[in-house]
């Protein structure tokens, strides 16, 4: 554990070549580092994920958090982000990937970059970190609560978000799924469904769900927060990448 | 959870004021999903939007579930009000 570290705002390249805002923040002491780029939520590119890079720093890694809602909203406070491009139905899948290929070919030419990459985000980021360990190189994901990925979001939703369950077989990545056992997006049948068609296809993978924890355990700011599946998940995630992302 | 359940309206003749004052709104989300303010796990949401002005151009409001229902019975009392003065017209 590291509190001294460089947290700065930087311009990468995503999708299509197009800029993207990112944040990138590292430990100060030298040496080669595994990495993690960070898919933020619905709610943007806001304050609450910008903390959980410089946590995942402090514990030793490179964190980069791109704001996939650069193109749309560039510089707007995050909420007004979020609701403008919720209004246009949200971040295509196809974008998403390139947006993430394009945050790890940045780590790939870090000096103190190790070489290995995992992807991890919370609800619909949790979707989209399975969507990008389904569709690249990665050395590991962490998905958190990922909604929509067995079911799909409700019709009327008006968002880009197809179900993903018919990709498991191309996981490339082991995968750490954590739930709670209260979500109902996902729900336990959800996960269970999601658990079956990976064990089918032998895809290395870890779920855990806690029991008195719903949607959003993790989030410190909100009613949802259940510090013993945080505290919990967090260990597990640490162990996780402790495995996959060492030199 | 997150609902993702989100209904666009469009908005004719329509203001909203805002941190830099009066604009036209064309679009509403109506959404049912984690406020950024109100303290509540989920709220029904709504956000005015004029995508020509800009991610800024929105007033946004975080509801509770009853205070959204009696705001809907409210909007539709005063339409109904609207509709008997066209009618007198």
């Amino acid at each position: 554990m590291t509190f001294d570290m460089k947290a700065e705002t930087i311009a990468i390249a995503g999708a299509g070549g197009d800029e993207l805002e990112a944040y990138l923040a590292q430990p100060l002491a030298e040496g080669r580092r595994g990495a993690v780029v960070l898919i933020h939520h619905m709610p943007g590119y806001d304050r609450s994920t910008n903390e959980i890079a410089r946590r995942f720093a402090a514990e030793g890694y490179i964190a980069l958090l791109p704001n996939l809602y650069s193109r749309e909203a560039p510089h707007a406070a995050p909420d007004d982000a979020a609701a403008t491009v919720r209004a246009r139905g949200g971040v295509p899948d196809e974008r998403l990937v390139g947006d993430v290929r394009g945050a790890v070919q940045h780590i790939q030419g870090l000096p103190n970059a190790n070489g290995k990459v995992a992807t991890i985000g919370h609800c619909s980021g949790g979707r989209q970190s399975f969507l990008a360990a389904v569709s690249l190189p990665l050395d590991a994901a962490v998905a958190c609560y990922p909604g929509a990925v067995v079911t799909g979001p409700p019709p009327a939703s008006g968002l880009s978000m197809p179900p993903l369950l018919d990709r498991a077989k191309d996981l490339q990545c082991p995968l750490l799924g954590l739930f709670g056992d209260d979500d109902k997006f996902p729900t336990p049948e959800d996960v269970a469904t999601l658990d079956k068609e990976l064990q089918a296809h032998g895809k290395v993978h870890e779920f855990y769900s806690y029991p008195g924890a719903g949607h959003a355990f993790f989030d410190v700011d909100r009613p949802a927060y259940r510090p013993e599946a945080a505290v919990d998940g967090y260990k597990k995630i640490a162990a996780f990448f402790a495995r996959y992302l060492a030199s | 959870m997150c609902t993702y359940q989100t209904e666009h309206v469009d908005l004719q003749s329509s203001s909203a004021k805002g941190p830099t004052g009066w604009f036209a709104v064309t679009t509403a989300s109506v959404y049912y999903d984690h406020p950024v303010h109100a303290p509540a796990e989920h709220a029904v949401n709504i956000d005015f939007l004029n995508p020509d002005l800009g991610p800024a151009a929105r007033v946004a409001v975080e509801l509770d579930p009853a205070s959204a229902r009696a705001l809907a019975e409210a909007l539709l009392v005063a339409v109904a009000a609207s509709d008997a003065v066209s009618a007198d017209a």
